[in-house]
């Protein structure tokens, strides 16, 4: 058997590395801001200070303090959700990129963005963003029903059936985005671009609040989830025996998870990956039980977004890597470990 | 009615149930009384309908028509979460996703009770582990145990479950589906006699069973299935007669005394 961390432990730990992925963001990018100057600039944000900023205070507090709270919101999002998929699928290789969770977000986005003008024509110039991200959470909810149904049978799901649907989800996607990318304007097809390759680029304190908001809610919501997704490994009719309301579970895990990568989607476009290789890492660590695989995978998906994103705008400094591009670059190999680990059971 | 007459009255039961699933018809006309304080073996060929039965009583499947009583009320008025503190059932054969291990799994069992943990909550596990033998196997992953483990770490499961005795009085309900199928011989018949000494303290024990000198030995009652005539249920040494056996399941079967007297039988 494995020795397994401590609660606590992996806690801690990944309060930790949270800490230095968020510094070395901080300081690096096309603009470094060394650590002394960091710190003047938090320290002056504490006084209230502002007569005469500095560079690095405004490029701090314009350009960088917002994309990192998104990128930790977005990887603690996307971590989260990617372990209620695999608690409620009972399955580790359920992830919301992976099963088509995020292509159906961007689908909906993509379509708000080039044919929103046309079916909505009174809507997006009020609620503009807003819709943006009620479109992309309706996506990921419909595909998120339409993968668990069916993938279904017996009780359980089915590891190859949510896969199959989830290639097949994928390919609709990406023919509907080719589809919306012939139609779009030159404008809109970066936009539809940026959705495809996930960025943080787009980060605008609106936004990041949105953003924060939702997943805060969500990871709030998903934690008297944790639970009952024990019981649900032993089976549903199992947990159903137990007393566990198997229904409401899932029900509330589709909506927490739909919330979360939609809203998540639609400011960041599609981040593979990080909902797959969190909860498995953890898992590794700590063992199977959701009460810390949950709030741990949110820390170490905030702090895996982090760190791709600051190598995302570093390498190649002063353009940036679609940060998309990144996370799928460390997750498929992790995937494919993962697929000859579980192949016995597929 | 006596009150010995009424300490007997039947507690579980269920009336002319039937089970269908789409056309097919899994369980016909079935109706048993089942009374706390003894071990009930529910008997009969493949594909009778006795792992059916189990969940109809067990409240897991409801029944396309009939009823199933609990304490005079219908099973579905009393609730999954009330029943889960008061009946368990071990399944048959049950995969468990994730690297959980053996301790963790019948941790599972306590699941119900965590609104209002008994004092001695943390022993729970340990002790009903010991009950089943698997007390070595505590923290590796149940996946890679044997097919036998895995089932002695889910009798521990269903025991945790049913730990201690309602504050409010109300009956326990041990439900096993094939718990000996996959032991040991020594694991068999040390499981059925735990089923008994569970049964001794008036929890109503009811298990599937394929093994009919195990039932001979250790059940008070039977309930064949598959019989020409529809369900039979009474006393072991009256019910399980060679001539049921043989009309049941075919097998010409010779009734022997063992060493210590209990009937059993040799088939074929």
């Amino acid at each position: 058997m494995s020795q397994r961390l401590g609660f606590g432990t992996v806690l801690c730990g990944s309060m930790l590395l949270l800490a230095v992925a968020f510094a070395t963001g901080a300081i690096s990018g096309a603009y470094a801001i060394s650590l002394s100057q960091l710190w003047n600039v938090l320290a002056s944000v504490g006084q209230g200070s502002a007569g005469n900023p500095s560079p690095e205070h405004l490029v701090f507090l314009n350009i960088r303090l917002p994309r990192l709270i998104l990128g930790m919101a977005a990887g603690a999002g996307l971590g989260m959700a990617g372990t209620l998929m695999q608690g409620l699928f009972r399955n580790p290789l359920a992830d919301p990129g992976l099963i088509g969770i995020s292509s159906g977000a961007a689908l909906a986005a993509g379509i708000t963005i080039v044919l929103g003008a046309w079916l909505w024509p009174v809507l997006p110039r009020t609620l503009g963003s807003w819709t943006l991200v009620a479109m992309a959470f309706g996506g990921g909810f419909i595909v998120t029903l339409l993968i668990y149904g069916l993938s279904r049978s017996e009780g359980g799901t089915r590891m190859a059936l949510m896969l199959l649907a989830g290639i097949a989800i994928n390919a609709l996607a990406s023919a509907g985005l080719g589809l919306l990318s012939v139609m779009a304007t030159d404008e809109q097809l970066r936009s539809l671009q940026f959705w495809l390759l996930g960025s943080l680029g787009g980060a605008r304190w609106s936004a990041v609040l949105l953003v924060c908001a939702a997943v805060f809610l969500s990871c709030w919501a998903a934690a008297s989830l944790a639970s009952p997704l024990n019981a649900i490994a032993l089976g549903e009719a199992q947990a159903a025996l137990l007393g566990v309301d198997v229904e409401r579970t899932k029900r509330r895990a589709v909506v927490i998870t739909a919330v979360a990568v939609g809203a998540i989607t639609a400011t960041t476009g599609i981040i593979g990956f990080i909902g797959l290789i969190a909860p498995h890492w953890v898992r590794m660590l700590a063992g199977p039980d959701h009460r810390v695989v949950l709030p741990a995978s949110a820390l170490l998906g905030a702090v895996l977004v982090l760190a791709a994103d600051t190598v995302a705008r570093t390498v190649i400094a002063p353009a940036e890597l679609p940060l998309g591009v990144l996370t799928a670059f460390i997750g498929v190999p992790v995937f494919l470990l993962m697929l000859r680990h579980f192949r016995g059971r597929i | 009615m006596t009150s010995a007459e009424h300490n007997r009255a039947p507690l579980l039961s269920c009336a002319e149930v039937e089970v269908r699933m789409g056309a097919k018809l899994l369980l016909a006309n079935a109706s048993v009384n089942l009374a706390p304080g003894r071990v009930t073996a529910i008997l009969g060929p493949n594909g009778a309908g006795k792992s059916t039965l189990l969940s109809v009583l067990s409240g897991q499947r409801e029944p396309t028509r009939g009823r199933v009583v609990l304490d005079g009320r219908p099973l579905a008025d009393h609730g999954m979460a009330a029943l889960a503190l008061r009946r368990a059932l071990m399944p048959q054969e049950s995969a468990v996703a994730f690297d959980f291990t053996a301790q963790d799994i019948v941790a599972l069992g306590r699941y119900p009770h965590r609104r209002a943990p008994a004092r001695d909550e943390d022993d729970i596990i340990g002790r009903a582990m010991a009950l089943t033998d698997v007390t070595a196997l505590a923290t590796r992953i149940l996946n890679t145990l044997s097919g036998g483990e895995k089932a002695r770490v889910h009798l521990a499961r269903a025991l945790a479950q049913l730990w201690h005795p309602r504050p409010d009085g109300a009956t326990r309900w041990l439900l096993l589906d094939e718990p000996t199928a996959a032991l040991d011989l020594a694991h068999q018949h040390s499981a059925m006699r735990l089923l008994r000494a569970w049964a001794a303290q008036g929890v109503g024990v009811v298990a599937v069973l394929h093994d009919l000198n195990l039932a001979r030995r250790y059940a008070d009652e039977v309930v064949v299935l598959g019989a020409a005539e529809g369900l039979r249920q009474g006393a072991t040494a009256e019910v399980l007669q060679p001539e049921l056996i043989e009309a049941v399941w075919g097998m010409p079967c010779q009734p022997v005394s063992s060493a210590d007297g209990t009937l059993q039988y040799l088939f074929g």
